[in-house]
């Protein structure tokens, strides 16, 4: 939590006129914006999610439903699906998602570029949900590391987008030494 | 009630094969021994009395704690006769193996490898007996009724 954009706050209130600023943007006459660059690059990653969507299920729907000019995800900036995974930074996972496709996800994980952020979708994307059977994988964690889970079968569109505001939020205070995460820690596939 | 033309012809044809027959609310259906189950498929086929050429169903049913336990049904329909028949052959635990009827229908392809999937009856003469729904690997055949509601599968993950 200790990384804010305080400096961000200063700039701006001292650009606005609301405060006298003391630090080096008031001498260097407001012109400059001094920041960690970790912060900035954070503050332009927050705002830029590209989508993998992995959708499965019903749960698709509601996805459709919060991309849709109604709930409209393109407000956080993260509109644009990329269908391939080497395109996309954020892997939204949609659905129920069975033993057998499990080794697919866990590839198409992979194939994404770091840094990478995962989304579990939906009750059975968070923990199989009432498919607590022989084929249905108990939670996608189990192969892949999550950022945010958003439960619901399915999710109203509104949770969906707290859950990526709060994404934004753990973007924010990222670190470099967060990155790379590597490869998915299961076993086979 | 009067036995149906079906279940007439089948019983006079195989005598033997035949344990049981009823048309309960004019379903036919006939309960059958599963050694003679390819030539009674075949009769029933090629017959021209008969004539079911369409498989529609294949799939097995568990009824545990009783012998033989399973029991694998042959849903029929007869196109140019638009008639439908009801096959059960008995499978017992002890010899889980049965004739594959591929080489009457090419349509019981997939449903015997399903039926082997899910409950571990085997086909014998079936040209590619694999699991199809559920991957290599898979230990048990899920849809018998012993089947453990919690057991977890070993295939990915350290939960899972």
């Amino acid at each position: 939590m200790g990384l804010k954009l305080s400096r961000w706050t200063v700039t701006r209130n001292v650009l606005g006129g609301k405060a006298e600023g003391a630090g080096p943007e008031r001498l260097l006459d407001g012109s400059v914006i001094l920041t960690r660059l970790e912060a900035a690059v954070n503050w332009a990653r927050k705002y830029s999610f590209f989508l993998y969507p992995f959708v499965t299920a019903c749960c698709g729907m509601e996805f459709m439903s919060v991309a849709g000019p109604r709930y409209d995800l393109d407000r956080f900036g993260a509109a644009l699906p990329r269908f391939s995974p080497r395109q996309a930074d954020l892997l939204m996972v949609v659905g129920t998602i069975s033993h057998k496709q499990a080794p697919i996800l866990v590839k198409v994980y992979n194939q994404m570029a770091e840094p990478k952020w995962v989304f579990a979708f939906g009750v059975c994307a968070v923990s199989g949900g009432f498919y607590d059977n022989y084929s249905v994988v108990q939670g996608i964690d189990t192969l892949i590391p999550v950022d945010i889970y958003v439960p619901g079968c399915p999710p109203r569109p509104e949770m969906v987008l707290d859950g990526l505001l709060l994404l934004q939020q753990k973007v924010k205070q990222e670190r470099w030494s967060d990155w790379p995460r590597g490869e998915a820690p299961v076993s086979r596939c | 009630m009067d036995a149906s033309v079906t279940l007439k012809k089948l019983t006079e044809k195989f005598p033997d094969a035949i344990v049981g027959t009823h048309n309960y609310r004019g379903d036919d259906t006939a309960i059958v021994k599963k050694e003679k189950i390819r030539d009674i498929c075949l009769f029933l086929r090629d017959d021209p009395d008969l004539l079911y050429n369409f498989m529609m169903d294949l799939t097995v049913v568990d009824y545990l704690g009783r012998d033989p336990r399973f029991e694998v049904v042959y849903h029929l329909y007869s196109l140019p006769h638009n008639r439908r028949v009801r096959i059960k052959a008995l499978v017992p635990e002890s010899d889980l193996t049965i004739d594959s009827v591929v080489s009457v229908w090419v349509a019981a392809d997939w449903f015997e490898r399903e039926a082997y999937d899910m409950y571990g009856v085997v086909f014998a003469g079936h040209p590619n007996l694999r699991r199809i729904l559920l991957y290599e690997g898979f230990e048990g055949h899920p849809l018998r009724k012993d089947y453990p509601l919690k057991k977890r599968q070993p295939l990915i993950g350290p939960v899972n």
